[in-house]
């Protein structure tokens, strides 16, 4: 009788660990989404670059090599905005900076904010992209039919992987919300 | 199979004591019965699935389905195959079978046995209903990436959302009970490294389930909440990411196949030694191996995206890790082979099963490690090669060795022998029918057929009607096999206690057909019987306790 008695409490005390571990891996998953931003932020592992702007500590050491950065514009869905870069690809020496810019026009009648999103390709040169100045750093509002050329500063460090020899630095553009939720899921439509 | 039930003696109308006994049910072998009928049902409807698409890709072009229809055929037949056949029938065996290996009365927990079961038809309403829903079922596959399932995911994403919550309640509340069972009720002189192979692949088929499945029900949260509660957790415009998404869900979706292939292991080394009339080769190591591929199944998930743009050091380390699982697979499959090796075999049909499960999962295994190169993959990728090799792995794998196992225990849970002439049968269509089916598979899916797509390129006609004509086939044999379980069920030869000759184990010492309640006191284990592992080795030592690693 004393062991049936002792089996039960154990199954109790098994069965409660096994809920817990569910419980556990259920908060996980959640967990794993501030966890990937953690990562890709410290590695540049998804393309996602720096969101401040990078700090010149003297002189920036230049060299020789020379890359190609190209540059792609998209505008997200629900966004009345043409735009697109000026320029479509910059050759430049790495540690140099050079300043390009993203042209904008706002085709509706009325204000609109909107705020870009950068991505890099090759993952791994988000790193190296440094931006001392953009207009990403910032949301954007244009008037109705207003036109903006919006700068882009940056250089390319000389820390790049040798095996690089262009990168896409690609922005999207995505309407900003203050719009209430119900919006949001009408634009997505 | 439902039919023992009528001659239930009750003041009650008839039709009443059916319902209630069945819904109301706690014993483990009717639960077991439920499970597997549940399965075998929608086993034939994503079956049904299957044949639609197979009959729209018998030639090129668009003859019979909309397109819009045809991923939505593709989405259900993947879905429901998963969650509804593979893991049920699975579950359902673990019903019947694991407290009658381990000389157990019944599953630790019985009320939650029956919750556990219940909830699944509820499960497969909801998401089967979003067939006839405007705007139609589901379409972004079975895999529902993120932003197809999440921005642009028909209304009834919803209806499949909560469909995978209650399977994954389902799921855990099903593994938690197994563990417990298997961990609480062995009877005495059972340790754990003397357990049948079938109670300890299961055994840890359970932690996978409960360490995975919460993922996957926490993934579908964060959908929902994209959908309609304005987080953006994959949406880039609010500083979310998709891959993200893939990156949880294959999380989730690489130890998911293993959960359903473990069971099939133990089935199959079950049945092998018993048609052998030898010992399982190699016992210690097939459970080693079984607990190694468990746990590389959770450091493995990023083969699944090689294509997403991930780093050079992420993609080898994954290639590596991946190919690294081929060795306690072969570990496994040589010890069968070992197992086969001078023994006294007979080929019944649960050992044809077997056998071919244990060919015909090699070859699928193969081509995994050749999608695991990341160079080659690039390649493969999102082609009908990778429909060859998971089908390889599924249906000879998880679907072969659950038809070995019912012809197996068949006897057992019913008393009476199956046509070994129809089983006989059963199993060479069948085995033909699936070579004919996926093999072609490759070849299209080498020369560049992308998957999920409705129509294709002219060039790969011939290896499309073969692998259509293969299917049809395969989908009659699968009715032959209903027809021979149901003949089993209404008669036939009276099977004895053992069986077969060569079966060793608890299930065989109880009656046939096994009376609802077994083993209410706890049966004598063999408690001088040598070790499972070295008992091969001829020699001066007896075997023992001695041996333990």
């Amino acid at each position: 009788m004393a062991g049936i008695l002792m089996n039960r409490k154990l199954q109790s005390k098994h069965t409660a660990l096994l809920a817990l571990l569910a419980v556990g891996m259920f908060g996980f998953a959640f967990a794993l989404v501030p966890l990937y931003t953690v990562f890709c932020e410290l590695t540049g592992l998804n393309g996602k670059t720096s969101g401040r702007a990078a700090v010149i500590e003297t002189a920036v050491q230049e060299s020789d090599r020379v890359v190609t950065v190209q540059f792609l514009a998209r505008v997200g869905k629900g966004l009345p905005w043409e735009f697109r870069p000026s320029e479509p690809q910059l050759r430049v020496r790495l540690g140099k900076i050079y300043t390009t810019t993203y042209f904008a026009r706002n085709r509706a009648s009325e204000s609109v904010t909107g705020q870009a999103v950068p991505s890099v390709a090759p993952g791994v040169a988000a790193l190296h992209l440094q931006k001392v100045e953009c207009f990403c750093f910032r949301q954007q509002v244009l008037t109705a039919n207003q036109v903006l050329e919006m700068p882009v500063q940056f250089f390319v460090d000389t820390q790049l992987p040798e095996d690089i020899h262009t990168l896409s630095l690609s922005y999207t553009m995505y309407p900003v919300a203050e719009l209430e939720n119900t919006d949001l899921a009408q634009l997505r439509r | 199979m439902n039919n023992h039930a009528s001659a239930q003696p009750s003041g009650r109308h008839p039709l009443v004591a059916f319902a209630a006994r069945w819904l109301l049910t706690t014993n483990h072998k009717e639960i077991g019965t439920l499970y597997l009928c549940l399965s075998f049902l929608l086993f034939f409807i994503a079956g049904a699935f299957a044949m639609a698409i197979r009959t729209e890709l018998f030639q090129p072009g668009i003859q019979l389905i909309e397109p819009e229809f045809y991923n939505q055929l593709v989405t259900l037949h993947g879905l429901v195959m998963v969650f509804g056949v593979v893991m049920p029938a699975f579950v359902g065996l673990a019903n019947w079978m694991v407290p009658m290996m381990i000389g157990a009365p019944d599953m630790a927990l019985p009320r939650l046995n029956n919750f556990s079961f219940w909830i699944l038809p509820f499960a497969f309403t909801l998401l089967l209903s979003s067939l006839f829903m405007e705007g139609g079922a589901p379409n972004f596959g079975w895999t529902f990436y993120a932003p197809l399932s999440t921005t642009y995911g028909p209304p009834s994403t919803d209806f499949f959302i909560f469909g995978v919550h209650l399977m994954g309640i389902s799921s855990v509340l099903g593994a938690i009970n197994i563990i417990v069972t298997i961990l609480n009720l062995r009877t005495p002189g059972m340790t754990l490294m003397r357990m049948p192979m079938f109670v300890w692949t299961w055994l840890i088929t359970a932690f996978l389930l409960i360490m995975v499945m919460p993922v996957l029900a926490g993934l579908v949260t964060m959908m929902l909440t994209d959908r309609h509660f304005g987080t953006s957790f994959f949406d880039a415009s609010g500083g979310g990411d998709p891959v993200l998404f893939q990156h949880i869900f294959w999380f989730f979706g690489h130890p998911e196949v293993y959960i359903m292939i473990l069971p099939g292991f133990g089935i199959a080394s079950q049945i092998i030694p018993t048609f052998a009339r030898k010992k399982l080769f190699g016992y210690n190591s097939m459970v080693f191996a079984t607990a190694s591929i468990a746990f590389l199944s959770f450091i493995v998930w990023g083969h699944h995206m090689f294509t997403t743009g991930m780093p050079l050091f992420g993609e080898l380390f994954f290639m590596y890790a991946t190919m690294l699982i081929a060795v306690p697979t072969g570990v496994k499959v040589f010890n069968w082979i070992a197992t086969m090796w001078g023994g006294s075999m007979t080929f019944e049909t649960p050992m044809l099963f077997a056998i071919g499960f244990v060919v015909l999962f090699t070859i699928g295994g193969l081509s995994g490690l050749m999608l695991s190169i990341v160079a080659a993959d690039f390649q493969y990728h999102d082609t009908f090669f990778v429909v060859a090799h998971f089908h390889y792995v599924l249906y000879p794998g998880a679907i072969f060795s659950t038809m070995a196992a019912v012809y197996y225990w068949l006897p057992k849970w019913t008393g009476n022998m199956y046509d070994e002439r129809l089983g006989k049968i059963h199993f060479w269509t069948a085995s033909i029918a699936v070579n004919m089916t996926f093999f072609p598979m490759h070849f299209t899916g080498l020369a560049g057929m992308p998957r999920r797509i409705v129509d294709y390129s002219p060039q790969f006609a011939d290896f499309n009607m073969l692998s259509s004509v293969g299917a049809g086939l395969l989908g009659l044999t699968q009715v032959l096999f209903l027809y021979i379980v149901i003949k089993t069920i209404r008669g036939g030869p009276k099977a004895t206690d053992q069986v077969w000759e060569g079966a060793e184990g608890l299930e065989w010492t109880v009656p046939s057909p096994a009376p609802r309640h077994t083993f209410e006191t706890p049966p004598s284990f063999p408690g001088d019987e040598p070790d499972h592992a070295y008992d091969q080795v001829p020699g001066p030592r007896d075997g023992g306790d001695t041996d333990e690693p």
